[in-house]
């Protein structure tokens, strides 16, 4: 029995470390090339080894303009994308589960909904709607990267609302009774009791917007073609990648830093990640 | 309770004008709370959802209404039948492998000893946690035609190299690989979550009993899961459905449009080749599947609701 529940372990561990090569190698493979001079990585070497590692890659794009205007617009969009939503999804998530009115139910469950319409079926009707906007007001749309600040919203709002009632709906309800007895407002339940209690289910919520709106490529690749207006994805793809010169080491380099936001969040944050991930599912 | 608590309240508030009477109703504060989301949904999902299927029935240059002749024209087409094959291929095939390598892996980990678990557990997430256009270009930089890592391996194997992105079917293994390997760690933390929800005692009465592990994983394990087992793969069917990051950057539908899916080709076509309508139509072939999952999800929300 015990050298049995012995073998499997070791089975367990072996199955791990094989998935863990799978799943490790394309970042791993990333970093190394990130480190390469191009003459390095053109050369027969082992493509799986540095020989002489170099920051250059990393000094290049950090110190070009281009790159880091990507940069700023993604901080830009997703930092205003995360205000939006938590300003929207919080007060929503609490009146849909705190103060039942008529429809209330229906309605958390029609925004749950949203969720499934995936931006691929939306990107041509938006794409139109705006070229409409633009003719009808005179505002200019398309190629506009505060475009993305309008529509990412559509993205995050429905699944934030949908963790935000799952967390607010796990908190007692004699808490918000007796705070009312006490004669706190629904604004004063909601900012003193409610956000505090239910902190993890913020941060979570915080943290699934960001990473959905750092890393969308759809609505950016259609909606935006200037250099100075893309964000970091699109930028990486369309500008790093030049016709028939592709410069991999630059390229890995700036996926790397690309992914380096949402990774580091993840590493501290681990937890919370996790929360926001399963939250929709393992509920009830 | 909660209503005589507030008309409570509102008898004891400072004598003010009707106006702020109004405002502390309970059910405006939470009609105005409710609204931003409602009109964001409507206007830029709800809108423009419907909108796309009057932009389907219309010509090219979006002056003329024709009906359903743009579907009509789909249909004589080839390259259309061939997108709706792979579309299929790619996202039920994708879905089957992350659930398989999911299972496995989630099981994999559970069997550790806890300490180690959170280890794992976060290593094996990355790939879940990079945006995919990102390590899209890693998987590109693998597959390279002249320097691909993976050809190095085989041929000093013994191996000959592999044409990954240039041959029909490697490039439409690769494209499945590519999202199994985005893919699988989520329905691993999905599943480790369903893991631990099983009560320990279950097992250990079937340990009394006798059971194999076989007969445990039949009898209690997968009944236990059986909820998030579909609701995992549901949402992933729809999510790899509509795929549109990872053909993108690794083929762009290369060669000759093999790889191509719904969401790519309708790119092409509507923002690329500027045919608006003809790509709209082509997007709305991922509307009966996601019809169906509605369907299927509605179904499970309510029966929460009854439970609750």
């Amino acid at each position: 029995m015990r050298r049995d529940r012995r073998r499997a372990l070791a089975w367990s561990y072996f199955f791990l470390l094989v998935f863990a090569v799978f799943f490790l190698t394309p970042p791993v493979y990333m970093l190394l090339t990130s480190l390469k001079t191009s003459a390095e990585i053109s050369a027969a070497a082992s493509p799986w080894w540095v020989l002489s590692p170099t920051l250059a890659n990393y000094v290049e794009l950090l110190t070009s303009p281009i790159y880091l205007t990507f940069f700023r617009n993604s901080a830009f969009v997703s930092v205003l994308v995360v205000s939006i939503t938590m300003l929207v999804s919080v007060p929503a998530a609490f009146a849909l589960s705190r103060m039942r009115f008529w429809g209330s139910a229906a309605l958390a469950t029609g925004v749950f909904l949203t969720y499934l319409i995936p931006d691929t079926l939306l990107f041509i009707p938006l794409f139109k709607i705006f070229a409409f906007l633009h003719e009808w007001t005179g505002i200019e749309f398309i190629d506009r990267w505060w475009v993305l600040v309008i529509v990412y919203p559509t993205l995050t709002i429905p699944f934030c609302t949908w963790i935000m009632i799952g967390y607010f709906g796990s908190i007692p309800k004699e808490l918000d009774e007796a705070a009312l007895i006490d004669g706190a407002g629904y604004l004063q339940l909601l900012t003193k009791i409610f956000i505090p209690v239910a902190l993890p289910g913020v941060i979570a919520a915080t943290i699934f917007a960001f990473t959905v709106s750092w890393a969308q490529f759809l609505y950016p690749l259609a909606f935006t073609t200037s250099a100075d207006q893309l964000v970091l994805p699109v930028g990486i793809v369309t500008t790093l990648v030049k016709g028939d010169v592709f410069n991999w080491g630059q390229i890995m380099t700036g996926a790397l830093l690309g992914a380096a936001p949402p990774l580091l969040i993840y590493a501290f944050l681990m937890d919370y990640y996790i929360a926001g991930l399963t939250a929709g599912a393992t509920k009830g | 309770m909660a209503r005589a608590v507030a008309y409570g309240n509102r008898a004891q508030a400072p004598p003010g004008g009707r106006v702020r009477a109004f405002a502390r109703r309970k059910s405006t504060i939470a009609f105005v709370m409710t609204l931003p989301p409602l009109v964001i949904i409507a206007s830029l999902v709800i809108y423009p959802a419907a909108y796309s299927f009057y932009l389907a029935m219309l010509n090219k240059s979006m002056e003329r209404f024709v009906g359903l002749a743009n579907f009509g024209f789909l249909f004589t087409r080839e390259t259309f039948w061939m997108v709706v094959k792979q579309s299929i291929i790619f996202a039920v095939s994708a879905v089957i492998l992350k659930a398989l390598i999911g299972f496995c892996v989630a099981h994999f980990v559970h069997n550790v000893p806890s300490k180690g678990q959170r280890k794992w557990r976060g290593m094996l997430l990355v790939p879940w946690v990079i945006p995919p256009a990102m390590s899209t270009l890693a998987w590109l930089w693998l597959f390279d035609p002249s320097y691909s890592a993976f050809n190095w391996v085989l041929q000093r194997l013994g191996a000959s190299a592999l044409p990954w992105l240039g041959d029909p079917y490697w490039a439409r293994f690769a494209v499945i690989l590519v999202n199994v390997w985005v893919g699988a760690p989520f329905f691993m933390i999905m599943y480790l979550a369903a893991l631990k929800s099983v009560p320990e005692q279950l097992y250990e009465a079937a340990a009394i009993d006798g059971a194999s592990w076989w007969q445990k994983l039949w009898y209690i394990t997968l009944p236990m899961m059986r909820n998030i087992i579909a609701i995992t793969a549901l949402f992933s069917l729809i999510v790899t459905f509509a795929n549109f990051d990872i053909v993108r950057v690794l083929t762009n539908g290369g060669p000759v449009d093999q790889t191509h899916v719904f969401a790519t080709w309708a790119f092409k076509i509507g923002i690329e080749s500027s045919d608006i309508p003809l790509g709209a139509c082509v997007s709305l072939f991922m509307f009966p599947i996601l019809a169906v999952a509605a369907v299927f999800i509605l179904r499970d929300v309510s029966r929460r609701g009854t439970e609750a």
